[in-house]
């Protein structure tokens, strides 16, 4: 065997490999296992009962487990989308302003910079129903006398982690669309004022499908950090009130910490997982199907 | 002469309602983090008045100077979350990158069988969220013996990390002519050198720019930090932020003064890189 080289891709990809296989794929693999289990961090020896199914079963007939995944299905629809449409508007703002673009780029990065859990807690100052920044405007306004109680109420509570959610993500889909914008070729849509274009026309037939991959990529980095939401609400209401904004993440976080079982936590952090990848996967194929689209200048 | 000057009202209309919404806009963008910096100045009965103070009498520095001298107020220990907090997302970074380095390299230069799926099963490593990670991770780290140690978040931070550098360090390498490279080997380099002293040099800024990406993600990550860490040993800031929550009360000017503090590293890190940044990922991602 002397003299053998392995190829240096091999190589070069081994240690990002080794990495990526210690700390997440056999981890996963153990939590996996251990889904099949009714393992208690208490009684360490549960480990070793093998159950089937068992876990899963009790998922599927769990009320609050499904009430959580729709929850979350329903947080991330409307924020993604709303995401897209105020970035959408964000960016051509910024794109048409003449002077002090750069300025203005550089603010709207601004949210980007707070860690998920600074937004959480600067949303759970600002609705606070007594002292927090938003009531104190509406009643200084005379616009309301009594404290609206944001984080308390269970539908207001909702609205509010969504306005956290989309104030602190709306910039990622605003920068790569300007992105887009600012590398897109003048020509196409002079030619379509010539050929009589509304404005509205030539933006739906000609810039949108232009920063349509852009705003791809923006939805595959935002489905890949999807559970900053874990962060943001467990912070913000942490799953409250009776469990009215608990969401899949926070549900594990409290099955697995709180009430110590594992196994369980485990085989719902199985179908969280599922339902990442599953986003992922959806943006990515856009994002291809996008591409191809244009396929002629990239 | 009619139809000029209602095109002209028109065009000044259109003018105003851009700025109006652009002022709209940047307002909604830059008020939290503003209030959130005149909190952390203002002494807490103002924070607290009702009817609510909107112009502060009186700012102060004392909620700094609180947290940084020795135990800090009510006894939080930020100066032992800061120091974790560097070692961590430091260390980590420097070890991210380098294997970032490599792993982008190689995707950026060779082909190989399977490359495409080798990629996306990289970053689909990343899809999974960190609290679910946390459940294994909590176990074994339990058996192992480095809950609570700096050494178990530094590599779990590492392999977060790994994804992302190695997509972001492709994208720079590819911007790289590679005819720049093989003329450096014809001109007598080793594959090394050539890399070393030719392609790196230009790709420099970019993998800069994803070092500093690398590093705000672990100078801000949470779900992970809340669970493996347990004391001063290795608690970073997120976590201490939650031990300004008492159970029925907040310090808010002591939880405001620190979010300032998080946030600085931050901002002007990511100052410093944002064009990179955007470049970077949209290459790698766009030209496939």
């Amino acid at each position: 065997m002397r003299g053998w080289k392995p190829a240096p891709h091999v190589l070069l990809l081994l240690p990002a490999f080794v990495v990526l296989a210690a700390v997440v794929v056999v981890p996963l693999l153990l939590s996996l296992y251990s889904s099949f289990t009714p393992f208690r961090l208490t009684r360490p020896e549960t480990i070793y009962t093998f159950i089937g199914f068992r876990n899963y079963l009790r998922l599927f007939a769990d009320q609050e487990f499904w009430v959580a995944f729709g929850r979350t299905v329903l947080l991330l629809t409307i924020a993604l989308n709303l995401e897209m449409v105020l970035g959408l508007f964000l960016a051509l703002l910024v794109e048409k302003a003449t002077r002090g673009q750069r300025l203005l780029r550089t603010i709207m990065m601004f949210p980007m910079m707070f860690s998920p859990i600074l937004v959480g807690f600067q949303f759970k100052f600002m609705f606070n129903d007594n002292i927090g920044l938003v009531n104190n405007a509406l009643q200084s306004l005379g616009l309301t006398d009594r404290a609206i109680p944001w984080l308390i109420d269970s539908h207001l509570a909702f609205t509010s982690i969504l306005i956290a959610e989309i104030w602190s993500s709306t910039s990622v889909f605003a920068i790569f669309i300007l992105a887009g914008l600012m590398a897109m070729p003048k020509e196409p849509l002079e030619a379509a004022k010539v050929d009589g274009c509304t404005p509205l026309q030539s933006f739906r037939y000609v810039t949108w499908p232009f920063i349509m991959p852009f705003a791809y990529i923006a939805m595959t980095i935002r489905s890949l950090d999807i559970a900053r939401a874990y962060d943001i609400v467990k912070i913000m209401t942490d799953g409250g009130p009776a469990k009215r904004t608990e969401i899949l993440w926070t549900l594990i976080s409290r099955t697995a910490y709180s009430d110590a079982r594992m196994g369980l936590a485990n085989a719902m952090a199985y179908v969280a997982i599922f339902l990442s990848i599953l986003f992922t996967i959806l943006f990515f194929r856009q994002l291809a199907k996008a591409r191809q689209q244009i396929g002629a200048e990239w | 002469m009619d139809e000029n000057q209602t095109n002209r009202i028109k065009q000044i209309l259109l003018k105003i309602g851009h700025l109006v919404g652009l002022f709209i806009a940047m307002a909604i963008i830059c008020l939290p983090g503003l209030w959130i910096v005149l909190s952390s100045l203002r002494p807490t009965v103002e924070i607290m008045a009702k009817p609510p103070v909107w112009i502060p009498e009186s700012l102060s520095f004392d909620a700094y100077i609180a947290m940084f001298s020795g135990v800090g107020q009510g006894g939080i220990p930020v100066l032992d979350y800061f120091r974790n907090s560097i070692i961590i997302s430091v260390t980590s970074t420097v070890i991210a990158l380098a294997i970032g380095l490599a792993g982008g390299y190689a995707f950026a230069r060779y082909r190989f069988r399977g490359k495409t799926a080798i990629f996306l099963g990289f970053m689909l490593t990343r899809t999974v969220p960190g609290i679910a990670l946390s459940l294994p991770l909590f176990f074994v780290y339990a058996k192992l013996g480095i809950i609570d140690t700096h050494f178990g978040l530094i590599i779990a931070y590492v392999a977060l990390n790994v994804p992302f550098t190695v997509w972001l360090i492709d994208g720079f390498f590819r911007q790289v002519p590679r005819d720049l490279a093989e003329a450096a080997q014809i001109d007598g380099c080793t594959r090394w050198q050539a890399f070393w002293q030719v392609e790196f040099p230009l790709a420099r800024s970019g993998i800069a720019s994803a070092g500093i990406f690398a590093f705000l993600i672990s100078w801000n990550e949470f779900a992970l930090a809340s669970q493996l860490t347990r004391s001063t040993n290795s608690k970073t800031l997120p976590v201490g932020l939650l031990d300004y929550t008492a159970e029925f009360t907040i310090d808010w000017r002591g939880m405001c003064a620190l979010a300032v503090v998080m946030i600085i590293p931050a901002l002007t890190l990511t100052f410093i890189v944002q064009k990179h940044l955007v470049s970077g990922l949209t290459s790698g991602a766009v030209k496939g």
